[in-house]
């Protein structure tokens, strides 16, 4: 009876028959746009500095989604497969511009408002909203992970893979707080950390084009040696199997840790609850695999698309290329601490003199919220793209499946394991 | 969904008490025919409803898994037949997903029982306070199953959790495959053993006194008593017991997912489900696991019925 309940519900979501609800619509049009819950309430603020910019034709109204990337995904593609036309502009993940664009649930940007939104924009960022030579998401925020040390223990920091194991071993010698965190459990995160390693190493997960497996037996190897020797060393905490971005941040304000890989959010954070640990973080690019050659790291963020079922696309396309302006991206950074995606920001005073509260011996302190803007802005204009495929979802499971445990990996074995994983998603059929 | 084992259990067992008729087999007094007419009658809303909102689906499910079909490629779908089948049934995956499911359903079943039935014992036994440790005991079956499973990961972390403290350990649980294991079967029977006590607290009631006191005076003792007598009697709620968590357990996806996404081989059969039908948007496959899921437990609920059947009829003093 249950089961049965539980299978009309799946059949129920499979049909997309969840409600759409209608606006009533007078004079000028508004525009839904649909992304997840900005808790500083900067997205808020550009759409509304944007509806006023807009001077009556249009008016833009934010509706949440979760906050979990996987559920505003589901969410979403719910209302897309069933031809939702109030979705008028979408907040997208880098990683789905593919998928979305080949259902047909995104539409490509017109000539000049795809000009207009990549102008100045990092590479890698338009490279993220484009599929098929289209540029179907404009790049609204971005993000990578750094290298976060202590400057009480590492004078010098690590350059590569290599560095990090051999500091942490001499810290631990010593007898100092030695851990290096990251992130290994079974999800996209771990998908970050290959990508990042492999693209480093020279190698590919696909084909230029994105329709065939690449996966070099070569630098798949040198990845997956980096990864099995961090995850064995006696420094990495033993529940790095299931460790994510958060776990790490909250054993780096523990103080047991010496290196971090991990996003930027880690720093109010660290100044807030750890001020003693936070004067002396500092932030390094992401460690390279090989020394002459600098790291490239896996790009994340934000792109804003107009839903394909949208029943005022133009408009829509004037509100994203409004949103995603560059007084916007200000606002995001300063308020919401989301890092642009328009290069030249990253020397803008607004930005770089912006500073945050912290609370330091019961006194609030100055703490300058962008310090790695100089770091960030070079390991971003180098940053990769993760495997752009409308398959992207099953070769990330593939990845993860493959990979997880990575204390367990046989970097020639699992090299050849992978291979046939990633082939095997790029069809679409069997389970993974 | 709670009252229904309670009554049927209950149902179930009268209906066993009642003294067989003479001449079971005599065609039925128009008086009867009319009797059952009227119940068809009166069931009849309920079954229209039943079949609209079950069977469509159901039908609806079984046609896509028979497709090609993915959410993300709208055009491309193709009658492909048992080939969604083939795949999920040729694929090691599935079959490693359901001995992991088969284990997790039986171990925490089992222990459910016996803590159950001791719970039960306890709660028909207590002579004070009876609503208050009643209602106690039924305070984890009152929380939310995700919220349990959340709670239950955070105690057994290693940095935020208070296990390792208390057992002076430095355990990280859900980095092996059996503490996993432990972890998950630990947060599943702590939070239904209650609906499984209060089963067979009904199926205590069912037990005569006088059945009992007349062991007694017979000279049987303890052991004795519960073996022959206690037990016995309660065999048919323990089923409906039974067959309620088995039903439950093996469709058991809240908890996995929240504490180890199925890393560390604890993936269940309804996770896959999940993965391929949400995650992967591929419904034809994804229907076609859930289809499988379905007649799973289309089995187990067979085989417990049959296991009944055989139960009533030797109670009745039938010959089976």
């Amino acid at each position: 009876m249950r089961t049965a309940a539980a299978l009309a519900a799946a059949a129920l979501l499979a049909t997309g028959l969840t409600a759409c609800g209608g606006g009533g619509e007078s004079g000028a049009p508004t525009l839904k746009w649909y992304v997840y819950h900005e808790p500083s309430g900067a997205f808020a603020e550009a759409a509304a500095a944007c509806t006023k910019a807009a001077g009556g034709k249009y008016s833009i109204k934010p509706v949440d989604l979760p906050n979990n990337a996987d559920e505003q995904r589901e969410q979403l593609v719910r209302r897309l497969a069933a031809h939702d036309g109030s979705i008028d502009i979408i907040g997208m993940d880098v990683i789905w511009t593919a998928e979305f664009a080949e259902a047909g649930w995104i539409k490509p940007f017109p000539a000049s408002e795809a000009d207009a939104v990549s102008k100045g924009r990092l590479k890698p960022a338009v490279k993220s909203g484009t599929f098929q030579h289209k540029l179907f998401a404009a790049p609204f925020n971005s993000n990578a992970e750094m290298l976060w040390y202590r400057t009480d223990l590492t004078k010098d920091p690590p350059k590569t893979w290599n560095d990090v194991l051999t500091q942490a071993a001499a810290l631990r010698k010593a007898g100092k707080p030695d851990q290096i965190l990251g992130q290994g459990q079974r999800y996209e995160g771990l998908v970050v950390w290959f990508t990042s390693l492999l693209e480093s190493a020279g190698g590919h997960v696909l084909s230029a084009d994105g329709t065939k497996v690449s996966l070099k037996q070569g630098p798949t190897e040198k990845a997956l040696r980096i990864m099995r020797d961090i995850s064995r060393s006696p420094s990495t905490p033993a529940n790095f199997a299931t460790a994510r971005e958060d776990d790490g941040r909250l054993a780096w304000e523990k103080g047991g840790a010496a290196f971090m890989t991990n996003y930027s959010f880690v720093w109010p954070s660290a100044n807030t609850n750890a001020p003693d640990i936070a004067k002396n973080m500092r932030w390094a690019r992401f460690p390279a695999v090989d020394a002459g050659t600098p790291s490239k790291v896996a790009i994340g963020g934000f792109n804003l698309g107009v839903g394909g079922y949208s029943k005022h696309p133009d408009l829509a396309f004037q509100a994203v290329s409004c949103l995603v302006g560059e007084k916007n991206q200000i606002v995001n950074a300063t308020k919401g601490g989301l890092l642009p995606v328009s290069q030249s920001l990253y020397d803008n005073k607004e930005l770089t003199d912006a500073t945050t509260d912290a609370t330091v011996d019961g006194k609030t302190v100055k703490v300058r919220s962008f310090p790695y803007a100089d770091v960030i802005k070079q390991e971003l204009a180098d940053a990769v793209v993760r495997p752009q495929t409308p398959y992207y979802n099953d070769v990330s499971l593939a990845i993860a499946r493959t990979l997880h445990p990575t204390k367990g990996i046989d970097p020639a074995k699992d090299a050849k394991r992978l291979r046939d994983a990633v082939t095997r998603a790029l069809k679409g059929e069997g389970l993974l | 969904m709670t009252a229904i084992p309670a009554t049927g259990g209950v149902e179930l067992a009268r209906t066993g008490e009642t003294k067989p008729e003479a001449t079971p087999r005599v065609a039925m007094t128009s008086r009867a025919r009319s009797e059952r007419k009227l119940g068809w009658m009166l069931c009849a809303p309920a079954v229209t409803v039943m079949l609209l909102v079950t069977a469509y689906p159901i039908g609806y499910a079984i046609w896509l898994s028979l497709q090609r079909y993915d959410l993300r490629f709208p055009n491309d779908h193709a009658f492909v037949g048992l080939r969604n089948y083939g795949a999920v049934l040729g694929n090691s995956l599935w079959w490693q997903d359901l001995t992991n499911t088969l284990v997790i359903t039986v171990l925490s079943v089992v222990i459910e029982l016996v803590l159950g039935f001791l719970l039960a014992f306890v709660m028909h036994r207590a002579i004070f306070g009876r609503a208050v440790v009643r209602s106690s005991v039924l305070v984890p079956y009152g929380i939310i199953t995700v919220v349990a499973a959340f709670a239950w990961r955070f105690a057994f972390d290693p940095t935020t959790g208070f296990v390792n403290g208390l057992l002076g350990t430095n355990r990280s649980w859900f980095t092996e495959r059996w503490s996993s294991y432990f972890v998950i079967i630990f947060t599943e029977v702590w939070k239904t053993t209650p609906f499984m006590s209060l089963l067979l607290l009904a199926g205590f009631t069912l037990v005569p006194n006088d059945a009992v006191d007349a062991a007694r005076v017979d000279g049987a003792g303890a052991y004795q008593r519960l073996r022959y007598i206690i037990i016995p009697l309660m065999k048919p709620a323990i089923l409906v017991a039974l067959l309620f968590r088995t039903l439950d357990a093996f469709r058991i996806f809240d908890t996995i997912y929240v504490q180890t996404r199925g890393a560390q081989d604890t993936e269940s059969v309804s996770i896959i489900g999940y993965q391929t039908l949400i995650s992967r948007l591929n419904l034809g496959l994804g229907s076609a696991v859930s289809v499988l899921i379905f007649a799973c437990v289309l089995i187990i609920a067979f085989a417990f019925v049959k296991g009944f059947g055989t139960n009533l009829a030797q109670q009745r003093g039938e010959s089976p």
